[in-house]
Formats: C-alpha cells, sequence, structure tokens
C-alpha cells in the first residue's frame, strides 16, 4: 500500500458511501460521501448538532449504520464493533472527553498500548515467563507516548486532575498508543484559546507527520482547520453543503451563510 | 480460647477467598452480583459430594469445586452479559440465580435435599486455609495488576471508552465473573470441609449480600481493602457473640459509619503500602501537633 502512494497512486484510507443515521424521526446523517487518502489531513466542519460526532461514532462503529456503508482499506467496516475496528488501525478522541478519569495519566495510556499486547491471562495470574518484563515494556512505551504529547511530567498524576488543554492532550495520546493508521480528533481544541489552538495545531501536525497518520479532523477553530487541512467536508443539518480545499470552503457562499450571524471564528462551547 | 479464635479466623479467612474473587469483579468491572452465594453453594456441594460419596482426594475436590463453579459462571455470565444487560438488571439476574440454585440444592437428591450433607471429613485446617488465601489473593492480584485486570479497570470507568481502547467489554467482563466464580466455589470446597454439614439454607441471600458488603465497604478497586473488610464482617460479629442479638446491631453500626467516614470504602482505588501506611502516620502525627 506504502509503496502504491509512493508511486504516485493515492490509496484512500476511508471511504463513506451514502452513509445516512436516523435516531427515530432525527436524521443526523443523510447520504455522507466522502473520502480521504493515505496522509491527508481532512477538516470535517459545520455547525452544532450538523452530525459531525455521529459521522466520528458511524465510523467507529459505536453506532451503525442506517443506510450506506464505510469502506476501510477496501474492507466495508459497519457493523463491526468499536473494538474490532479499533484493530484494523482506526482510533479517535472524544468531544466530550472520555477519559479513566480515577486512573493515573500513565494507566490511562498503558491501557491503549495493551491494545497490542497478548501475554495470557494464566501466565499474568501466575507471572510465569516474560510478563514483568512485558509489563515493563508496556510503561516504557506508554511514557513514549506520553512524551510525544508533552505529558512525560505528569505521568502518575489522576487523569481528572489536570486541566481540560492537558486531558485533551492525553485523548491524543491515548489514541495514538493505539497504533492507528486513521486519527480521528473531535474538536481537540475546544476550550482553548486561539493561541493555545495554534500550538496544538503545530502539535498535530508533527504528530500527523511522525507516526505516519491519516488524520480526520472535527474543529470549530477555523485558524485550526484552515491552517492544517487540505481538504474540508461542510456539514449542516446532517448533509453535505460543501467539500473542497480551505480556499475553496472560505468563499463558498452556502459555507458563508451556514455560518453567518454565528460569527466566523465562533467561541466555544464545552 | 485459642480455638475459638483459630475458629474465627478460619471463617473469616474462607469468607477473605470469596470476597477477593468477588473484588475482582464487582470491584472491578464495576458489575454488581446478588448471587455470589450460590457459587459458593455449588463449590461447597461440588467438593463435599466428591469427597463424601466418591472419596475423591481434598485437593482435587477443592480443584473441581473452582472448576465447576467458573464453568457455572461462564453459563450464567454469557448470555447475560453477551445481552450487555444495564448494571441493575443484571444485578437483579444474579439474584435470580442465587435464590434458583438454592431451590434446585434443595430439590436435587445427590443434594439429599433441604436435609443437607452431614458426616463430611474435616480436611480444611487452618493452615491449609492460610496457604490457599494467600494464593488467591497473590493470583487476585497478579490479575488486577495485569493487562486484564487494566481492562476490567477501563471497563468500569467508562466502557465506551474502554471498547474503543479496543477492548472487548463482553469477554473482560465475563473473564472477571469466572475468576470470581471460581474463587467462590474454592472457598465453598473449603467451607463444607470445615464445618462438615453444609444445607441449602446456608448459602441464602443474606451471604450474597455479606459479600458484597464486605467488596463496598473495604473499596471498590481495591484487593487489600476487601480482604480487610472480610475479616471485620466476620470477626467483629463473631467475637461479640456473646453480646447476642446486639451483634448484629454492631455490624449494622460498622456498615454505617463506614459509609459515613469512608463512602469510598476503606481502600477506595487504593491498595495498603508500606509508604501509604508511613504518609498515613506522618500525617496524624502532623495532625497531633498542630
Ligand atoms: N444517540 C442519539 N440519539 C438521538 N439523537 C442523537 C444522538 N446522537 C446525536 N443525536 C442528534 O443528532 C444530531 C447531530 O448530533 P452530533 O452530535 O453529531 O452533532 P455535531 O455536529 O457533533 O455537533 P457539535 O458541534 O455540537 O458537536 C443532533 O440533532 C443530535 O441531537
Ligand atoms: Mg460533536
Amino acid at each position: 500500500m506504502n509503496s502504491l502512494a509512493m508511486a504516485g497512486k493515492p490509496t484512500e484510507v476511508l471511504e463513506l458511501r451514502g452513509v445516512t443515521k436516523r435516531f427515530g424521526g432525527i436524521t443526523a446523517c443523510k447520504d455522507l460521501t466522502f473520502h480521504i487518502r493515505e496522509g491527508q489531513i481532512m477538516g470535517l466542519i459545520g455547525p452544532n448538532g450538523a452530525g459531525k460526532t455521529t459521522a466520528f461514532n458511524l465510523i467507529t462503529g459505536v453506532y451503525g449504520v442506517t443506510e450506506g456503508s464505510i469502506i476501510y482499506n477496501d474492507q466495508i467496516i459497519n457493523g463491526k464493533r468499536p473494538d474490532q475496528i479499533v484493530r484494523i488501525g482506526i482510533a479517535r478522541t472524544f468531544q466530550n472527553i472520555r477519559l479513566f478519569k480515577n486512573l493515573s495519566v500513565l494507566d490511562n495510556v498503558c491501557i491503549a498500548v495493551d491494545c497490542h499486547e497478548t501475554y495470557l491471562l494464566g501466565a499474568a495470574c501466575l507471572r510465569l515467563g516474560n510478563v514483568r518484563k512485558r509489563e515493563k515494556a508496556i510503561q516504557e512505551q506508554a511514557m513514549e507516548y506520553l512524551a510525544a504529547v508533552g505529558l512525560e511530567d505528569r505521568a502518575s498524576v489522576r487523569a481528572n486532575s489536570m486541566p481540560y488543554g492537558y486531558q485533551r492532550k492525553l485523548e491524543i495520546a491515548r489514541a495514538l498508543a493505539l497504533k492507528p493508521k486513521l486519527l480521528l480528533l473531535d474538536e481537540p481544541a475546544a476550550g482553548m484559546n486561539p493561541e493555545e489552538s495554534l500550538e496544538l495545531a503545530k502539535l498535530i501536525r508533527i504528530l500527523h507527520e511522525r507516526f505516519r497518520l491519516t488524520t480526520l479532523l472535527i474543529e470549530h477553530h477555523m485558524d485550526v482547520v484552515m491552517s492544517l487541512c487540505e481538504k474540508i467536508y461542510v456539514m449542516n443539518f446532517g448533509v453535505k453543503l460543501a467539500e473542497g480545499s480551505a480556499e475553496e470552503i472560505q468563499s463558498d457562499p452556502e459555507v458563508l451563510r451556514a455560518y453567518l450571524g454565528e460569527g466566523y471564528k465562533r467561541a466555544e462551547h464545552p | 480460647m485459642t480455638q475459638y479464635l483459630s475458629g474465627i479466623l478460619s471463617l473469616g479467612l474462607i469468607y477473605v477467598i470469596a470476597t477477593v474473587g468477588l473484588a475482582v469483579f464487582t470491584g472491578f468491572t464495576g458489575l454488581f452480583s446478588l448471587g455470589h452465594a450460590a457459587f459458593f453453594a455449588i463449590g461447597a456441594y461440588t467438593a463435599a459430594i466428591l469427597t463424601y460419596f466418591y472419596g475423591v482426594n481434598f485437593y482435587l475436590a477443592l480443584a473441581a469445586a473452582g472448576v465447576m463453579s467458573g464453568l457455572v459462571g461462564f453459563l450464567i455470565g454469557y448470555p447475560t452479559l453477551k445481552a450487555k444487560l444495564r448494571t441493575d438488571y443484571f444485578a437483579i439476574a444474579t439474584l435470580g440465580f442465587g435464590e434458583a440454585t438454592r431451590v434446585l440444592l434443595e430439590n436435587l437428591s445427590i443434594t439429599q435435599g433441604a436435609r443437607g450433607l452431614p458426616g463430611i471429613t474435616n480436611y480444611t485446617t487452618l493452615p491449609v486455609i492460610i496457604v490457599i488465601a494467600a494464593l488467591v489473593i497473590w493470583v487476585a492480584w497478579n490479575f488486577v495488576h495485569s493487562r486484564h485486570g487494566r481492562a476490567a479497570i477501563a471497563i468500569r470507568e467508562d466502557f465506551v471508552a474502554a471498547e474503543m481502547m479496543g477492548v472487548n467489554i463482553f469477554i473482560g467482563r465475563l473473564r472477571s465473573l469466572i475468576f470470581s466464580a471460581a474463587c467462590g466455589g474454592i472457598a465453598g470446597g473449603l467451607f463444607a470441609h470445615y464445618f462438615c454439614f453444609i444445607q441449602p439454607s446456608m448459602f441464602t441471600a443474606y451471604m450474597s449480600t455479606q459479600l458484597t458488603a464486605a467488596v463496598v465497604a473495604g473499596g471498590m478497586g481495591s484487593i487489600s481493602g476487601p480482604v480487610m473488610a472480610a475479616l471485620i464482617f466476620i470477626g467483629v460479629p463473631e467475637l461479640l457473640r456473646v453480646a447476642n442479638i446486639w451483634r448484629l446491631v454492631a455490624y449494622g453500626l460498622l456498615l454505617v459509619l463506614i459509609m459515613i467516614f469512608r463512602p469510598q470504602g476503606l481502600l477506595g482505588y487504593r491498595e495498603i503500602s508500606l509508604s501509604g501506611i508511613r504518609d498515613f502516620f506522618a500525617r496524624f502525627r502532623k495532625g497531633a501537633r498542630s
């Protein structure tokens, strides 16, 4: 796959074909169709309630699709459980931070590193063989992911004792520890001021390159979206409003109308 | 007198084994079982029937008790955990399971119904209990401090996030349930060969509640806390047996006091450690001086 990409033929990592999700009478997503190429950073934007988070929930198997199909690396993945989807290489963060609150920062990441660990229950219970060594390796790996987002000094504090900004970074570290190929970030800069969010944008770019990711990003801070994303998909009321490059989106009359009155750079909500 | 104390310790440690098992399930996956006495009973009857009717070696019978209870844990857990019952519904399902097991034991011929099994050989001695309790605590400790234990904790903390960390919720919960059922079975086997007489009315919802109370009072997410709580819950009422009906009052009072002063349990989400004890006394001294 990598060699194909190098040979110049772009590979589609993720593709949505006519994906629709209804909750009773509400159509949260309607006929979503888009794809992301390997190595791209793509933005998914739209006003509140547009269906962005629902799209993430569909891709990661939290909800089943009502219609349509989701294809990851030529494989239909709708119908799979979230834990199966993680194992084939898709990781995400949550808009409403979902850390393991009472656990240490390090343990939060260890749980993610465990995803690719294989020692068995019997060996664990009797501390047989290399379990001790494996445990040490897990912790070391977790520390590396913490260092990647700059949280290595906080490894032993309780996750929910940290300020929001750090908790969001921990969510990213935890997602990276799953060794994904496709990373879904749901409003990673929520609650940050413009300065902090631009710094975060830089970090996302660095991580994207270092871990050779394909990234799909939901974000309300437009400067973050515009500085990171080569392709943007705009949603409103569950349907596609526009799709294109940052410049195309910024000058699209439909998009401007949808955002009008809300202000272009919107105040953040929790 | 020493015999009296060793009796209390024996009973206390048998409860510790069952409580530690339950702690691995309830304390680490967050699901409540209100029928754990059933696993205790199944272990007691399995081991007793094997040694009593078939002359099987005691230790083999104990192992069989653990396996049998674990197997039943699997059979109960498979449909209920697969269905992802809400925690309160799951608790009610286990309550029903506990009662159904008791009724079954009262009506089977091999268990001799409500009359019970008298004359079981007294194989369970204090040293045997101590060794097995230590072993069970060690194994449980290793379990919860492994990747499998972390998966269970992740499920307890936030099962949506856990699933997104690649944790299979069904397997994670089922694994803990089987482990805890097996511990209950071993405790039951020891119990049967300690009292030398078992009957279904010994394994009521009261016993299940007592086990769950020990886990909650000892602290969710802890092994050492429930161990202490189990010893206290068995020890204090037994020591107060002279006070007759007042011991139940004392027992209730103990629970209320713990809930008021330590709502997270004696050791919620923590373990006894030397440094922790040092810190505690350091704080204590500082408090006394100021
Ligand atoms: N589980 C659910 N049950 C019922 N309705 C839901 C559910 N999840 C989402 N919705 C509805 O679907 C619509 C889209 O919600 P979604 O969370 O995807 O929006 P969003 O684009 O992420 O918005 P925001 O910017 O506020 O995060 C909303 O009307 C919401 O109320
Ligand atoms: Mg959202």
